[in-house]
């Protein structure tokens, strides 16, 4: 396989098929894409398209039937011992009886960072996720969108370069997730993390992005994948822009091209 | 706006209801099972016997079919308070040799129902395997198998706490096996993908995620558990002819027709009951509360 060492992720002709009392259901069929290292990375599609299959195969949480898949060079499984992701779940998914530090802390337990350093480390990215003086409070205590921030803190504190986030701030309303898009541009700005993000939000997907991928359902394939043209800087105007409205055009006819529009 | 009731209104008032209303109607009953002895007594000395007259003769007889609340009430007050607690007529002393046999059998039942949670949870060669046995072993009558367990113990040597232990940790390793193969279930398959994506080990799911998600659910069986232990205990000393305990009080009484004496020892063990349970929901309150869970 000609890969360069900039791909982070990479696939070829990757499918997968879920066997289901109905019959197969063919979540995933011929994939070939490849992130590369620094790069934020869109899936856009109706339910069914496979784009959150998709994630779950980079992260070895589901096993592809067919064609290959690497991440970091390695497989998904081996990658996943080498801890080599953070996955961002679409509902915040925190412990609900540990504090928002302790919640940070439990990866950083699990792989065995010092004391020290898991204290250092919570600091830090309570403090990127802009949560400073928040640690000591339950989940329970802390708005919906504040707990996905933590759970981005928590996918954030150990050295993976590689995000993954599945319609993360699907849940939230659309004042609040403008707020966490541009945060999120900003974290990844300075942080120079890979991204694969899950959306099905075409202006979220245009607004985040350097690629969208575009996909479609049944069977789950890729129908379009749009480098974007618009700088990293991105103010939340940008929105407005002829450039910003061009690109979500061509998702849109993306979309209908697969038949995303139908029924 | 309306007024907040007070605790009294809220908490004390429905028990006092119920309490005098109970106290009525056990009043009430006294009297009527109660006249047929008198009236016997008056019809074997010739006499006739007025109702007005036979009303106080109930409240007081020496063994009354259903001795009055204050018959009992008396008993108790003179068997806990009036006697050492070493002597053999302290209810306290048959109390605690009943509550010692019951808290063996307690955490002895606790601790296993925990462990083949644990194994049923984690082993699926187990969960086939165990889990049918565990339904079954409850289908057998306790009655049946007390006496044998003491029986087959006794024949080996072992006698006394332990026998009576072991009927206790039977009946109450059941609840907690079923609550907490649930609470170790409990976890949603997000919080279990994320230990799966950190590769967190096996040990680690389980005591950063399965055992922590799992505290409500030990906890509301092990209230369950610590009521029929004492069940157990009881049961295990009437087929045996136990000498001490409130099992054998029982025993004693209805040998020798001391009803005051059956009654003020079934008051002891609801007591006691009440009193564990109390505890347990204490400790529950406690530990979620350490645990950061809302209120």
């Amino acid at each position: 396989m000609n890969q360069t060492s900039e791909s982070v992720v990479s696939a070829r002709q990757l499918g997968l098929t879920f066997e289901t009392n109905d019959g197969p259901v063919h979540a995933l069929t011929g994939v070939d894409l490849s992130v590369n290292k620094g790069d934020f990375v869109s899936f856009i599609g109706p339910s069914g398209c496979g784009k959150t299959t998709f994630l779950r195969v980079i992260a070895d949480l589901e096993k592809p039937t067919s064609g290959t898949i690497t991440v970091n060079g390695l497989s998904p499984e081996e990658a996943r011992r080498k801890r080599a992701y953070g996955y961002v779940f679409q509902a915040a998914a925190l412990y609900p009886w540990r504090t928002i530090e302790n919640n940070i802390a439990l990866p950083l337990e699990i792989m065995g960072y010092s004391k020290q350093e898991q204290k250092e480390r919570v600091d830090r990215t309570l403090d990127l996720v802009n949560l400073s003086g928040f640690g000591k409070k339950f989940p329970w205590q802390l708005s919906g969108g504040m707990q996905q921030r933590a759970s981005i803190a928590r996918a954030l504190a150990f050295d993976a370069d590689l995000l993954l986030m599945d319609e993360p701030f699907g849940a939230l309303d659309e004042i609040v997730r403008d707020h966490l898009n541009e945060q999120l541009l900003k974290l990844w700005d300075r942080t120079n993390k890979t991204i694969c993000f899950v959306t099905h939000s075409i202006p979220e997907a245009v607004y985040l992005s350097t690629r969208i991928v575009v996909m479609s359902p049944r069977p789950g394939r890729v129908t379009d994948v749009i480098e974007s043209p618009l700088p990293r800087d991105r103010p939340l105007g940008i929105r407005e822009t002829p450039e910003f409205l061009e690109i979500a055009h061509r998702v849109r006819e993306g979309l209908r091209a697969g038949h995303s529009y139908d029924e | 706006m309306m007024e907040k009731p007070s605790v009294f209104q809220e908490r004390v008032l429905p028990v006092l209801t119920i309490l005098f209303a109970l106290l009525v109607i056990w009043y009430v009953a006294v009297v009527f099972l109660n006249a047929p002895f008198e009236r016997d007594t008056a019809g074997r000395a010739g006499t006739t016997i007025t109702f007005s007259e036979i009303l106080p003769k109930t409240m007081f007889q020496q063994r009354p079919v259903l001795p009055a609340p204050h018959q009992v009430i008396a008993e108790i007050w003179d068997t806990t308070v009036n006697k050492a607690v070493t002597s053999k007529r302290s209810l306290v002393y048959h109390a605690w040799i009943t509550l010692s046999a019951t808290l063996l059998g307690f955490i002895m039942g606790g601790v296993l129902g925990i462990l083949l949670a644990v194994g049923i949870v984690h082993n699926r060669a187990m969960d086939r395997s165990f889990m049918p046995w565990v339904i079954a072993s409850q289908t057998i009558p306790i009655l049946a198998i007390a006496p044998m367990i003491i029986v087959v113990l006794n024949a080996i040597g072992i006698s006394g706490l332990l026998p009576k232990a072991l009927i206790s940790t039977y009946l109450s390793f059941f609840p907690v096996v079923v609550g907490m193969v649930k609470g170790l279930r409990s976890p949603e398959q997000i919080q279990l993908d994320l230990m799966h994506t950190y590769h967190a080990s096996k040990a680690q799911t389980f005591w950063k995620l399965r055992w922590p998600a799992s505290m409500p659910y030990l906890f509301a069986s092990l209230k369950v558990a610590v009521a029929i232990s004492l069940v157990g205990a009881i049961v295990g000393e009437l087929p045996t002819g136990a000498v001490a305990g409130l099992g054998a009080r029982l025993l004693a009484g209805s040998y020798y027709g001391q009803t005051v004496q059956i009654w003020s020892a079934l008051f002891m063990a609801a007591a006691l009951a009440a009193t564990l349970v109390m505890v347990v929901g204490l400790a529950h309150t406690a530990v979620l509360k350490r645990m950061g869970i809302k209120p």
